[in-house]
């Protein structure tokens, strides 16, 4: 078992709700700060995008992050080079589009990402079908590879996928991309669904925007993923301090 | 003679070229990429579904589309050129047999309503046109910029009851378009179907587009062989996502006729391009040194993209194809090189190809070759940008 795969499973074990933050790395000159204040307020791990030109499962906002990102002259290995500078003190997982690793090259990235003390990948254009060759990649230097269940995902394909799974499950709320939504969706039966097969910590993401609805995810499964609603506040000119009291309303 | 595989084979479950194809989307729209797979599979063996497409592209498209031997420009060239005329086909590319298969089979799959995405129009367009021949909703994603552009095709989509959606992310082009119709996808899988326009995206998609444009291909094959000419020496297609080119090639990829594709010189994915993944597929893309995609750059709305898809990137790897990029500059001189000594004004897109035949008779066509070229439409849409850009110069 990777160290992520640990450490969400001893917050779970001890009855601890994790809250686990997205940024976009780039977005803003003081994204790093950002990381920090998140970390201060209480998140369990953090989430870090990779900026790719064609984010096919992000909304407008994160789009518009990565477009930021990008245009500040964000490349992959600057981001693995700065996170490799100082660590954060809690987990980090990168998430990014697979055409970023499978440019840099898979042995290259994994070992970059190792080098960085990333311990977790979310690729959101990797399916289990295609994910073979990546896994063989990151294998033996603790990186897990997370997959996501959807709303769509029956059953049987719930089952392969939890058989498969490392770190967490991601629990997709809702048949939609990343954004700010009015409720959670379908969460509890996604979460269920998950459950049956599956024994990982089990963290709801895609649209979680107010600590209400992290609330309830936390009381339906282990944790949030908080993406849009904090990025979209950073891009608008949120301060790390700022960031720092907004978080903590989201942690238990 | 021994019996060998097609080359243009059946890419099984996964949907592998080679190294490329396969299925590179967020989980949410797997399940909706296995049914229209088994529901493509299927439809593609029942002798009725075919028949039905038959029967529409027949009555409805036009088809079978003639070859004309071009007389005036083979007997200037050296060479015999033949064209299959897909500009004759309704709507004026051959965009509409990919939409009346894809459109037959959405409502097979109990679907009442297609997104599209679209790039000039002209598969925008063609899905209108189907959809509302089998009342399906329809919505279609442009780029925001092409929308201005190509402002009557969004009329003619109107007019043909489909909404259209200018796209204001990324470039605003093609590529955003793409992004935005299967972000789109994500929430409506249960009653839409996703019509892609070209052999490009994730599996089945590349396939079954493949297939439906094949007819191009098998119908070439046997008015060739009608013509008394049998196989061409050449084969020749403009290629964007690349369909109409797979079409025409899956007549002749088991012959003895060389294969040729060009690209505009601005979106050449084969020789600008390296592997990577976008869009559902793994296949040759323009990429900046980080692996960001790169935005293509083409006097041709419809080359104006900077990948390929999977398939001809595996012709290209094992060599049974080859790829060709084409500059601006003379793809204009063959649209007026074909207007005025044919009577066939083509499409931008299609004038890649006359491009290349004019440039290669000759030398890499060896004179006295038969080369049969796939005018993939014809040029009313692009009359207009010719005349402005003709204008500039004088
Ligand atoms: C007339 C015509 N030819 C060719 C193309 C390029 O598409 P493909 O490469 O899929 O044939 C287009 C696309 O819009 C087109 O309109």
């Amino acid at each position: 078992m990777n160290s992520l795969e640990r450490h969400l499973r001893e917050r779970r074990d001890a009855g601890q709700s994790s809250f686990v933050p997205y940024l976009m790395a780039g977005m803003v000159p003081d994204w790093r700060d950002h990381l920090e204040a998140l970390v201060a307020a209480g998140a369990a791990a953090v989430e870090v995008g990779v900026p790719f030109s064609d984010p096919i499962l992000d909304g407008v906002v994160i789009q518009r992050a990565a477009l930021a990102s990008l245009e500040a002259g964000t490349t992959p290995e600057g981001v693995f080079a700065e996170l490799a500078r100082r660590p954060l003190g809690v987990p980090v997982i990168v998430m990014t589009y697979f055409n970023i690793f499978h440019h840099l090259g898979m042995e290259r990235s994994a070992s970059l990402l190792h080098d960085a003390g990333v311990s977790g990948v979310i690729i959101p254009d990797l399916t289990l079908e295609e994910a073979g060759p990546w896994r063989e990649a990151v294998t033996g230097r603790d990186i897990d590879t997370v997959l996501l269940v959807a709303p769509s995902s029956p059953e049987a394909r719930v089952e392969k996928i939890a058989r498969a799974a490392q770190g967490f499950v991601y629990a997709a709320s809702r048949m939609a991309v990343t954004g700010q939504a009015e409720d959670t969706g379908d969460a509890g039966a996604v979460v269920d669904r998950v459950r049956r097969h599956s024994d990982l910590p089990v963290f709801v993401g895609i649209g979680i925007s107010t600590p209400e609805q992290a609330r309830h995810a936390y009381s339906i499964a282990d944790g949030a993923i908080v993406g849009s609603a904090l990025v979209d506040r950073v891009l608008r000119g949120m301060s790390a301090l700022e960031t720092e009291a907004f978080a903590r309303d989201f942690v238990l | 003679m021994t019996q060998t595989a097609p080359v243009m084979r059946d890419p099984g479950e996964d949907g592998r070229f080679g190294d490329f194809g396969g299925r590179f989307v967020p989980e949410a729209l797997i399940p909706a990429c296995e049914e229209l797979h088994d529901a493509f599979r299927d439809a593609w063996t029942d002798d009725a579904f075919r028949e039905e497409f038959h029967h529409v592209l027949r009555e409805f498209g036009g088809r079978p589309t003639p070859i004309t031997y071009l007389a005036r420009l083979s007997e200037s060239l050296g060479v015999r050129v033949y064209a299959k005329r897909e500009d004759l086909a309704h709507t004026g590319s051959h965009k509409i047999n990919n939409v009346v298969g894809q459109t037959l089979l959405t409502r097979r799959m109990g679907k009442t309503r297609v997104i599209a995405e679209t790039g000039a129009g002209q598969h925008g367009v063609a899905t209108a046109t189907a959809a509302a021949r089998l009342g399906l909703d329809c919505t279609v994603y442009m780029g925001e910029l092409d929308t201005q552009r190509q402002a009557l095709n969004v009329f003619r989509m109107e007019l043909l009851g489909a909404k259209v959606v200018p796209v204001t992310s990324g470039s605003r082009t093609l590529k955003d378009a793409v992004n935005e119709a299967m972000r789109e996808w994500v929430t409506c899988v249960d009653d839409t179907h996703y019509c892609l326009g070209s052999v490009m995206g994730p599996h089945p998609f590349p396939w079954m587009v493949r297939e439906f444009q094949s007819i191009i291909g098998h119908e070439a094959s046997r008015q060739m062989a009608e013509l008394g000419v049998g196989t061409p020496d050449v084969v020749v297609a403009c290629v964007g996502g690349g369909s109409n080119a797979a079409g025409i090639f899956a007549g002749f990829a088991d012959s003895t006729a060389e294969l040729v594709g060009v690209e505009a010189a601005g979106g050449a994915a084969i020789s600008g391009g390296q592997p990577g993944v976008l869009h559902g597929m793994k296949s040759m893309l323009l990429q900046s040194e980080s692996g960001q995609i790169e935005e293509a750059e083409s006097i041709s709305a419809g080359l104006d993209y900077p990948g390929i898809g999977p398939e001809h990137a595996h012709l290209a790897a094992i060599g049974r194809a080859r790829y060709v990029g084409m500059a601006d500059e003379p793809v204009i001189e063959a649209l007026q090189l074909l207007s005025s000594s044919e009577g066939i004004i083509p499409a931008l897109e299609s004038a890649h190809a006359v491009a290349w035949i004019a440039r290669e008779a000759g030398r890499e066509i060896p004179s006295g070759s038969t080369v049969l070229l796939n005018l993939s439409g014809r040029g009313d849409k692009d009359v207009a940008q010719v005349r402005d850009i003709l204008k500039g110069r004088s």
